[in-house]
């Protein structure tokens, strides 16, 4: 039997969860802004505290184990060849290991773009091109516009094999902090994520904790395993397949709408139709897309972008408000919260309108097309038609009042065949934040993480 | 070893010959890089910068592959790729038309062979050997 204490020191908050296996169960949660900024360990140490009050009583915990998106969570640039191809596999690589992709770059590095990663403050870069045998030329001369803008964090390597033996004297020539891995793609469209991602989750905990300041931390806890995204996306898989005899809940989606981001994850099969022909490169399982363009708060104006000059005018005459207006307000106060029921109702709408436009990017497309030999269906991307459920985290969610209308806005509510959105799925919010801790919970008692969560996701 | 890019262009899904074609020029030793039906210029393209290939087979069955081909060398060009071969081959225009004729429209737009319907690709493959050098 063992007691653990879960945390996730989150842009904003430090979150707690102590859970005990005996129980079985959540114990207490508690929260606390994160203090990342001074030292980490004052936000912590709060919250701690209001969680022993919760308890009742000083509790000792046999793992104390954390998750972080604190200090800008993981900055990633994505470097590749060609767009649709190395460039959308090293992406998906970076989101797979819960980063932020911060800088996207195709072909011939030039200097400009190199100054970017510097100035952006990226953490590390993933530097990808050509499946394997084919082209090394460019991820060749990339790594020397690297080598030549002094870049000092770490670089991994996942392009073309055959330039392995290349990059790594280009390495040592520059003195660049270099790691080589698998290539993210070793053939045109085959999507090979895994060692990537491991590399990128060990650099995370052995160089960049440190450097946000995150790593004095450990002093008090035993350490930082993931970045938060990840741990999402672990919690998500073991919902979805189960674990050993305590079955999983089937496929899902998980949306995540937050101040900056919106965030989705689909746990499921790319295609499961054996009539239609699937092209473009291949889908990831589980799979994770970031909107940086859409959020309640600091990307709220990219909601507004997003809609066209007819859309706004319906909308304020619907709804009777000045949604322009509406949104630059609270993209100029981040810190708002909703005050009125009318605020609120904005609040809703701006995150119904999140949620259906990150689900127009994250699913898949289907086309009909008409050839000589009869109607055929085109799919590129993931077909979620069929998901079991769709999960709903995050403030704006779990607090609204009528959390399935926001959430419903993910379906195929416009009848619009052409998008592979979920068709009847069930509703459900992660009332109580359990998701980042039970995949911290998965790396010890998958099991129990397991049912906990089953037990914790609240039907809407 | 030579990279070499197929598939099928345009609405066209014809498989059978595609398998054929793949399974030919791989046993004559080349790396084959099957794209599939339904691909587009840009598809077999950027295959073949990642790829690095050295030619694109083109096959083209359903008659339309004059409309599909249009501009492939200069979007080649304009991907830095300008100096690939690239082949044709299938039933490439509609009705009967004068091949003669045809082969000359498909080499105006940049293609370097094209094939007449009901050619074997061992034919073909022999322009392949002489072409890329064995």
């Amino acid at each position: 039997m063992a007691r653990y204490l879960l945390i996730d020191f989150g842009s904003t908050f430090t979150k707690l969860t102590a859970v005990d296996s005996e129980i079985g169960d959540i114990i207490a949660t508690a929260n606390h802004f994160t203090t990342v900024d001074t030292d980490i360990t004052v936000g912590y140490k709060n919250a701690l505290s209001e969680l022993h009050k919760t308890i009742g009583k000083p509790m000792v915990f046999d793992h104390v184990v954390a998750c972080s998106s604190a200090a800008g969570g993981l900055k990633m640039a994505a470097i590749g060849l060609v767009e649709e191809l190395t460039v959308e596999a090293a992406k998906r690589v970076c989101l797979g290991a819960g980063a932020k992709v911060e800088l996207v770059f195709s072909h011939h590095l030039n200097t400009s773009e190199v100054e970017k990663i510097k100035s952006k403050n990226i953490d590390i870069v993933l530097l990808a091109g050509g499946s394997d045998g084919g082209n090394s030329e460019c991820v060749i001369y990339n790594a020397k516009m690297l080598g030549e803008g002094h870049i000092n964090v770490p670089i991994v390597f996942g392009g073309n094999k055959s330039a392995q033996d290349e990059i790594l004297k280009i390495f040592d020539e520059y003195h660049l902090d270099g790691y080589i891995v698998e290539n993210v793609m070793p053939k045109i469209n085959q999507l090979n994520i895994k060692q990537a991602r491991e590399k990128i989750r060990e650099l995370f905990l052995k160089k960049i904790i440190e450097a946000k300041g995150i790593k004095k931390i450990e002093q008090e806890i035993e350490k930082v395993v993931l970045p938060t995204p990840e741990a999402v996306l672990r919690a998500c898989e073991l919902l979805a397949k189960g674990y050993l005899y305590e079955e999983g809940i089937g496929e899902i989606v998980v949306l995540d709408v937050g101040g900056a981001t919106t965030d989705l994850y689909s746990i499921s099969e790319p295609s499961k139709r054996g009539d239609v022909i699937l092209t473009g490169l291949e889908e990831p399982y589980a799979k994770r897309t970031v909107e940086g363009d859409l959020g309640m708060r600091y990307s709220a104006t990219g909601i507004l972008k997003a809609l066209t000059k007819e859309e706004i005018t319906m909308i304020n005459l619907e709804k009777g408000i000045d949604i322009e207006q509406e949104i630059n307000q609270r993209n100029l106060h981040v810190g708002m919260l909703p005050s009125n029921q009318l605020e609120e109702d904005v609040d809703r709408l701006l995150a119904e309108m999140c949620v259906y436009k990150a689900m127009s990017r994250h699913a898949g497309k289907m086309e009909e097309i008409y050839t000589p030999m009869g109607m055929v269906h085109h799919q590129t991307g993931k077909d979620l038609t069929d998901i079991e459920a769709v999960i709903g985290t995050g403030g704006v969610i779990i607090k609204a009042k009528d959390p399935k209308q926001i959430l419903a806005k993910a379906t195929n509510i416009f009848r619009n065949d052409f998008e592979l959105r979920p068709r009847r799925p069930k509703f459900y919010i992660d009332e109580t934040y359990s998701l980042y801790a039970m995949g911290l919970l998965s790396e010890y008692d998958p099991l129990l993480a397991l049912k906990i969560m089953k037990q914790h996701l609240k039907k809407v | 070893m030579k990279s070499i890019v197929i598939g099928v262009i345009g609405a066209d899904v014809h498989a059978v010959g595609n398998k054929i074609i793949d399974y030919t020029l791989t046993n004559a030793g080349y790396n084959v890089i099957n794209i599939g039906v339904l691909s587009s210029q840009e598809d077999f393209i950027n295959a073949a910068i990642e790829a690095d290939a050295e030619l694109i087979l083109v096959s083209s069955l359903y008659g339309h592959g004059e409309i599909d081909c249009r501009g492939m060398r200069q979007k080649c060009i304009e991907s830095g790729i300008g100096d690939i071969w690239l082949y044709v081959g299938g039933n490439i225009v509609v009705g009967k038309q004068d091949f003669t004729e045809v082969k000359q429209r498909f080499l105006k737009m940049g293609f370097n062979r094209v094939y007449p319907p009901g050619i074997s690709i061992d034919e073909a493959l022999k322009d392949i050997k002489n072409d890329l050098g064995e």
